[in-house]
């Protein structure tokens, strides 16, 4: 075999994927060890606190949809405020995983083994963080059926397909239901090496129907490469296509700010930018929450992924200074002034705090040090998505409050309600994800068997 | 290659995956054609070891993506033009550009939930309770299994040939 002496010198010329010289059988009880054993204290004051915020949201969710929209700071002429900014965000941190598990897949990029199983559980839970926005935004939730075309009593009154928030249903539903699809099936073989390790028989019946009788045949694993591979092809270009048709329900329409081709490159940058930082964010605190994990996620994963966050972060900066660049020579007056007045207007502040966030603090990442250490890179990864927060405001506030005729222009009217739902969201995606960590290896355990390259290279063999 | 029906056989152990595939060949070249090999996670090379055929998901895939762009086209074209036409800002009853988005979205979610459903039937999954030859072959061990519904099967000269191919173990199986 020529080309294994070829594989061989590849893989010692890099760093190992996985630290500490582990034997197949140590992969399985590091990853399985967190699912199996009674949880920390910690685990538990992360929990109940995630929890309460996770109360406090659903009890002002159930004020604003009994109460109504109005108590939101939405007003004329902002009709779309923190529940769209809000979605906007979640849907964009929705978009890492995804690109971990696909992009990265069909990159043959190996580091993702070790993240990207929890990157995937991040986008499907921001997805659904995400996807209750709009449903309440629609202002009488009770009616959302009516966003999807069934044939009904009232003519039938078909949905409008030439809009793009309709283009946003189907789009935020076709990834919701492909992510989910394809997440699960990849830890189908994990749920039965979970299962084979059951002590209880609850445990074993709980975790056996949950992985589906799998047995690890040969069979079945040609099968199952061959679906990772295909659903990989698959979602590549899916997860360009939310981002893009979530910029069109702003590009599609006629207001200056929004109405520019930059959108949809510009929000898909973005969207993996704010994802990176939320996979930083979130596996910080898994590597310290679980100190076998950094043997998996290890520093050279962290680096790799602020890398990247460096790289969407400067396309992000770009798009700002294209968009300013095109306004001024476009010489549309209305284009013109509103990027001056995000800049220098009443709204200045929350455009300086997206600036700064996004694009100058980025930066420190040059640094090799600020790369690889932990605190640096889990306070830049929270000022990311501060900063992507504020990018979705200034997008759509900042249009809206000044448009054409200075007559209709006013402020958005931030409310009790809007904080309450922002903060909120957070205890929602925190109860879910600390849940996640209890129940679901949170390292692929059979993928990250594949890069491990010391039992391969004892026996002299290889593939 | 294990069929619907449980059948009874012989297993051998191994403990490394590249001394499995080595084993996994010789056993399809000793003359046997339906044994399987049992891996805790995809080991490269293994199906042709086995002599296991590419899967044929793709060609689902295909159509039903196909599938999906038409019924994507049709569920626009006829809600749209056909079945209750509304003038909606002047725009044409069949707007091409703006019906793209939701057959792409539509083709896409055809293609991957048929590949998934596709999987299941190819794979035979999902089993209730499938009987299992070692609870480590999930974790660190691999196994070949050789069924007794072998042309001129015999027990004996199977776990022969498992142990004198490596096997660190060898079982007989009632059902598998």
């Amino acid at each position: 075999m020529a080309s294994t002496t070829h594989h061989e010198q590849h893989e010692t010329a890099r760093k190992p994927l996985i630290l500490g010289n582990k034997t197949y059988k140590d992969i399985s009880d590091d990853l399985c060890q967190p699912i199996e054993t009674f949880p920390t204290k910690q685990w538990f004051g992360l929990f109940f606190s995630a929890k309460a915020l996770f109360v406090f949201y659903l009890i002002h969710i159930a004020i604003i949809v009994g109460t109504g929209m109005g108590l939101l700071g939405v007003n004329h002429p902002i009709g779309w405020g923190t529940m769209i900014i809000t979605f906007v965000f979640w849907v964009g941190i929705g978009h890492a995983g995804t690109l971990i598990s696909a992009v990265l897949f069909l990159f043959r990029q190996k580091w993702r083994t070790g993240v990207a199983r929890s990157a995937e559980a991040m986008t499907v839970f921001a997805v659904m963080t995400a996807g209750i926005f709009p449903l309440i935004h629609t202002g009488r939730p009770w009616l959302d059926f009516w966003l999807l075309p069934y044939p009904n009593q009232r003519g039938p009154l078909w949905v409008n397909f030439r809009s793009p928030l309709l283009w946003d249903v189907f789009a935020v539903s076709t990834y919701a239901t492909v992510s989910m699809v394809f997440w699960y099936v990849g830890m189908v073989p994990d749920l039965a090496t979970v299962r084979d390790r059951a002590k209880t028989k609850l445990r074993r019946l709980i975790y056996g129907a949950l992985s589906l009788g799998w047995r690890g045949s040969v069979r079945e694993w040609s099968h199952w490469e061959m679906l990772t591979l295909i659903l990989s092809g698959l979602a590549t270009p899916l997860v360009l296509s939310v981002h893009t048709i979530v910029s069109f329900d702003f590009a599609v329409s006629m207001l200056p700010g929004w109405h520019t081709t930059i959108f949809p490159p510009y929000f898909v940058a973005g969207a993996i930018f704010s994802g990176f930082g939320m996979v930083v964010t979130l596996l910080t605190l898994v590597r310290i929450g679980f100190p076998q994990m950094k043997d998996y996620i290890t520093i050279d994963h962290m680096e790799v992924m602020n890398k990247i966050i460096m790289a969407t972060g400067l396309l992000v900066g770009y798009a700002y200074c294209s968009e300013f660049f095109i306004a001024w020579y476009s010489q549309n007056p209305y284009e013109v002034y509103t990027f001056v007045n995000r800049a220098t207007g009443p709204y200045a502040w929350s455009y300086w705090i997206m600036f700064s966030c996004n694009v100058f603090i980025p930066q420190l990442f040059w640094s090799k040090k600020v790369r690889r250490s932990i605190p640096w890179m889990f306070a830049i990864s929270i000022f990311v998505n501060i900063g992507m927060w504020f990018e979705r405001f200034v997008i759509t506030v900042t249009s809206l409050h000044r448009d054409f005729l200075p007559s209709s222009w006013g402020m958005y009217a931030w409310s009790w309600f809007d904080t309450a739902i922002l903060f909120g969201s957070f205890g929602m995606f925190l109860t879910i994800f600390l849940l996640y960590l209890r129940v679901i290896p949170a390292v692929a355990i059979a993928e990250v068997k594949t890069v491990l390259p010391v039992g391969r290279k004892k026996q002299g063999g290889g593939h | 290659m294990a069929s619907g029906k449980k059948t009874g056989g012989v297993a051998g152990i191994w403990l490394d995956d590249h001394e499995l595939m080595v084993a996994a060949e010789k056993v399809r070249h000793a003359g046997y054609k339906h044994f399987d090999a049992i891996a805790p996670f995809p080991v490269h090379g293994l199906e042709e070891a086995c002599g296991v055929k590419r899967s044929s998901i793709p060609y689902v895939t295909f159509v039903a993506g196909c599938t999906g762009l038409a019924a994507g086209l049709a569920l626009t074209w006829w809600t749209s033009a056909i079945d209750w036409a509304l003038n909606v800002g002047g725009k044409p009853f069949v707007s091409g550009p703006a019906f793209v988005p939701i057959m792409f979205e539509l083709t896409i979610l055809f293609a991957a939930l048929a590949s998934v459903g596709a999987m299941f039937v190819f794979a035979r999954l999902p089993k209730i309770d499938p009987p299992i030859i070692d609870p480590d072959l999930t974790s660190h061990k691999f196994a070949i299994f050789i069924p007794e519904n072998e042309v001129n099967y015999d027990a004996g000269r199977a776990e022969q040939l498992l142990k004198s191919l490596g096997a660190v173990e060898t079982k007989r199986i009632s059902e598998y």
